[in-house]
């Protein structure tokens, strides 16, 4: 016993060093996993709180840009307006219905949630977003994220009034995609090399795919709506031992200057994964 | 001012100004990622507790990791350059002069080649299990390396024109 304590005395910055180094090894481990770690929340929280001021300084050096992709966003909307159509006879009058659910049975499946970008990094290998918008004001985790120029990422954490979100720009982001052109369909990664492109892998080499083309969110997604932007096809790379492209994309998202963002409620996402998620018990 | 103020300013300082400051710059190159906060660790004391100092390093880490959401990836490099510290100061430095009568580590209490050299050494550490556990794999090697010799590039000029902005008088040490 008295050799033990002895030991350990003698070699206890030693030993304490690989405490420490297992400590921190477990935790980031363990990271993408326990969202819900205790403290994370907390942590959140606090961080946010300075994040937030930082960010309201920051801000007025953006404002020339944001104002300019208001306004471009605000004519595209204006100009989808009823009351911008004319009916060319006046016998039938264009009511245009206020009902959550209208009568031909057509019911409202995304809702679209403005958010305050507070923080945002694309350094690290994995890069997260925190917006100001949490689970008091409807937020829940999966739900998509979209920038007025293309998709963001997912919600993968949400505090009281913060949530965190996992950017295109991190290495377990996969987001389903397809091209525009003939809706072949693909998955959107990220190599976790160059925070200027993404990867789209998977696309069949049946496609005839080239440098430019659009690529879209897929009909598959159970969080993105479809027919969403994501970006254009940079650079095609074929293997010749494999069926699939592995297409290098630039997205249309600016990540490096975010300042709002929607988040993307889908009212039947529960419905749809448990479904998907449900193993058959007898096949 | 004391000693443990004036560490204890450094520390908020580091981690806002690597926080909101270098990690808020538009990557120049996929290659490097500024990093200038570990410096913190190389300026404590010399006569700090070797234990404390671990300690100290982990907690320093940790904090930048609650900014960047990644908890431990920063802790884990920090710990271990805290760790090596004591080693290299012994080889560095003879053993009368400057750690008895200067306070921490510096151009003053070392002279140049020497700090120059523990500061080389120790942020190539750092980015390397930086890197190492970012990416958990060595993967393409080039690119490991390249990363891992970039970002150092890039600390050791950063660090330069720290030294030559502030210039910490080596205040000798006071009985």
């Amino acid at each position: 016993m008295k050799n033990i304590f002895l030991f350990i005395r003698k070699y206890l910055t030693f030993l304490s060093f690989l405490l420490l180094q297992v400590i921190a090894i477990v935790l980031l481990s363990n990271a993408s996993k326990t969202h819900q770690a205790f403290f994370a929340s907390a942590a959140n929280e606090v961080t946010g709180g300075i994040n937030k001021r930082y960010s309201g300084f920051r801000d007025y050096f953006g404002l020339k840009e944001n104002n300019r992709i208001l306004a471009e966003e605000n004519a595209r909307l204006r100009n989808m307006l009823a009351s911008n159509f004319v009916a060319p006879d006046n016998s039938k009058q264009h009511f245009v219905d206020s009902l959550v659910k209208d009568t031909l049975g057509r019911y409202r499946k995304y809702t679209w949630l403005p958010a305050k970008v507070v923080s945002n990094s694309y350094t690290l290998q994995s890069n997260f977003i925190m917006v100001e918008r949490g689970s008091d004001q409807g937020v829940k985790k999966g739900m998509a994220v979209a920038s007025p120029h293309g998709i963001v990422g997912v919600v993968v954490e949400t505090a009281p009034n913060y949530s965190k979100i996992m950017s295109l720009l991190h290495r377990n982001s996969k987001v389903s995609a397809m091209l525009k052109k003939d809706n072949s369909a693909g998955s959107i990664e990220w190599d976790g090399t160059d925070p200027n492109y993404l990867t789209l892998r998977n696309v069949t080499k049946g496609a005839k795919v080239i440098k430019g083309d659009t690529v879209l969110t897929s009909t598959y997604s159970a969080n993105f709506p479809s027919q969403l932007m994501i970006g254009t096809v940079a650079e095609i790379s074929s293997e010749s031992s494999s069926n699939f492209y592995t297409l290098k994309i630039r997205p249309s998202t600016n990540f490096f200057s975010i300042q709002y963002v929607y988040i993307i409620e889908n009212s039947r996402f529960v419905e749809q994964t448990q479904l998907e998620n449900n193993t058959p018990k007898n096949p | 001012m004391s000693n443990l103020l004036k560490n204890i300013i450094r520390f908020v300082l580091f981690i806002l100004f690597q926080w909101y400051i270098l990690d808020q710059i538009p990557p120049l190159h996929r290659f490097i990622v500024p990093y200038l906060y570990f410096l913190y660790i190389l300026w404590l004391p010399f006569n700090m507790n070797r234990f404390l100092l671990l300690v100290v390093a982990f907690l320093f880490g940790l904090s930048l990791d609650f900014f960047t959401g990644t908890y431990g990836l920063h802790a884990a490099p920090c710990v271990l350059i805290a760790y090596i510290r004591p080693f290299l100061l012994n080889l560095l430095i003879p053993k009368d002069t400057a750690e008895q009568s200067y306070v921490e580590p510096g151009r003053k209490s070392m002279g140049w080649a020497p700090y120059a050299l523990y500061v080389g050494i120790l942020s190539f550490v750092h980015h390397f299990y930086l890197v190492l556990i970012e990416w958990l794999q060595f993967g393409n090697f080039v690119y490991f390396i390249g990363k891992v010799a970039g970002t150092t590039a890039i600390s050791l000029l950063m660090i330069l024109l720290v030294e030559m902005l502030f210039a910490r008088t080596g205040r000798h040490r006071t009985n």
